[in-house]
């Protein structure tokens, strides 16, 4: 199994190759209309689940920290872990579950329906056709979602805390400010680009490895998804020991 | 018993030359150093037992299956040897009809026939709608099938718009695989003839795998059979006396019969 998706990954590296040598390859309407599909669409679930988490934090921050009157560094419980880990953590394995799911089912769909097969022997590559504008369109929506999860949860904790606090809107933003430095965000947006490219490579390489029946699209969409956020998990790990060795 | 079943070795210049293809997965030996000549101009059928390897031979002669052993050449060029542009160029001189038509499912008629196109020429977009006017009219399709979705077309009328596509950059050579099967004895009848009639009138080459053996008697000028993971190739009338238990089986048996195959 790793073997042949590292196979797929030097397929996928090439075709990227030479879409960077001919721009003019790319599929742009494809691109765009999966950024819709997986990005603007996803932007109620993404909201709404990022905002309660704030909310979540919130409480459980101001809860545990009440005991040693240091409630007011549930400001910084929320921000580091909202924009360290969870914002992105989440919206990753929101997307897995959404759009690697989706692109395991279309392309497996199409390949029951041997229209990758009609594809190749028209001279189309389906790495080119189908795997490229995912893989774009997700690695361009996924940091930009989990902006968009940064900011709404933090909203929703800024609203629980202010109200258990009974703080003014200013003096958060003040804590806030002196609680973390701006790298604390950076250090959750930077891993976007690698999930998505993660859970889109799986979505495309699960895809394409359907055969013959619609039960095997089944299994591998839920294969898919469960290898996705595996493997997200891995990188976020290796992402920590990363930024801890180097000091972030 | 192989020298009469390959009367044909040797052929001069054909549409297809297959030399001692070797087809496997995993253990299971599919073809055995398969020969097969296909003639220019002619119509050939393919006929074997389910899993015998009709559709392996149909994808490897079109590159969509990588054969273990030996050599195929189409059009007089070996296909392994070519670079990929000449591959690509080889390419434009077949066409390939896969069972259900395979068309895109996210595109309207139209666009399915334009893929073709779009990919190998730069037609201007009056042109564009006009070729692809014409390929819907020549497979027998009404004008409005053009802007309607695979999945609002029969069986029938896919199968139809997958050959309009198929046609859609003038080929040489069309592949078909199980081109009647799932359509009822008329539509079956009506799609026959409309292959003969765009084979006569088109100069095609046909390589046709089937079950049906309406379409044999019908339309087929030579017939392969796989057997015994090789073929044996004639006519329908030199199959009917053929001695392999099989041949006599498929030829003689109560639906050949009902086919009129058995005169």
């Amino acid at each position: 199994m790793a073997r042949n998706l590292i196979a797929f990954l030097g397929l996928v590296t090439i075709a990227i190759g030479r879409a960077i040598r001919h721009p003019r390859r790319i599929r742009v309407t494809a691109v765009i209309a999966n950024m819709e599909r997986s990005g603007f669409n996803a932007l109620p679930i993404v909201g709404l689940l990022s905002f309660l988490i704030g909310v979540v934090l919130a409480y459980q921050g101001v809860d545990q920290l009440t005991r040693f009157g240091a409630e007011i560094f549930s400001i910084n419980l929320l921000a580091v872990s909202m924009l360290r880990e969870i914002g992105v953590l989440m919206t990753a394995i929101l997307i897995a579950g959404r759009s690697g799911s989706a692109f395991t089912a279309q392309i497996g769909t199409m390949k029951v329906n041997q229209e990758i097969d009609a594809m190749s022997t028209l001279g189309l590559d389906p790495i080119e056709v189908l795997v490229l504008p995912r893989i774009l369109a997700l690695v361009i929506t996924l940091p930009l979602l989990v902006f968009y999860s940064d900011m709404l949860g933090m909203l929703g904790g800024a609203i629980a805390l202010m109200l258990l606090l009974d703080m003014s809107p200013t003096q958060f933003l003040i804590q806030l400010n002196s609680a973390i430095p701006m790298g604390t965000f950076w250090v959750g947006i930077i891993k976007a680009p690698f999930f998505a490219f993660a859970i889109a490579l799986i979505g495309c390489y699960e895809g394409l490895r359907v055969s013959g029946s619609a039960e095997s699209v089944g299994r591998l969409t839920t294969q898919s998804v469960v290898e996705a956020i595996f493997l997200v998990l891995i990188l976020d790990a290796g992402f920590s020991i990363l930024f801890s060795s180097i000091g972030i | 018993m192989t020298a009469p079943a390959t009367p044909d070795t040797g052929e001069k210049d054909p549409a297809i030359r297959v030399r001692g293809v070797v087809n496997k997965f995993g253990e299971t030996v599919i073809h055995d150093g398969l020969d097969l000549d296909v003639r220019r101009g002619e119509v050939i059928g393919v006929v074997g037992a389910s899993g015998a390897g009709k559709s392996v031979l149909l994808r490897t002669i079109v590159g969509l299956n990588h054969q273990a052993e030996g050599s195929i050449e189409v059009l007089g060029r070996d296909v392994d040897r070519l670079s990929d542009d000449e591959r690509e160029a080889l390419r434009r001189h077949w066409g390939v009809l896969f069972q259900d038509g395979a068309l895109f499912s996210s595109m309207t008629v139209a666009q399915n026939i334009q893929v073709p196109i779009k990919q190998f020429l730069d037609l201007r977009p009056d042109l564009l709608a006009e070729v692809t006017a014409l390929k819907i009219a020549l497979v027998g399709l009404p004008p409005d099938a053009a802007v309607k979705y695979p999945s609002e077309l029969s069986g029938g009328m896919r199968k139809r718009a997958g050959l309009a596509r198929a046609l859609a950059l003038d080929p040489d050579i069309l592949f078909l695989d199980e081109p009647t099967a799932g359509l009822d004895p008329i539509g079956a009848a009506a799609f026959d003839s409309l292959i003969r009639n765009l084979q006569q009138a088109l100069g095609l080459t046909v390589f046709m795998v089937t079950h049906d053996l309406d379409s044999l008697t019908a339309i087929c000028d030579r017939i392969a059979v796989l057997v015994d993971k090789k073929v044996i190739v004639g006519t329908l009338s030199s199959l009917l006396r053929h001695e392999h238990p099989w041949i006599r089986e498929y030829f003689h048996g109560p639906r050949a019969r009902a086919a009129g195959a058995d005169k």
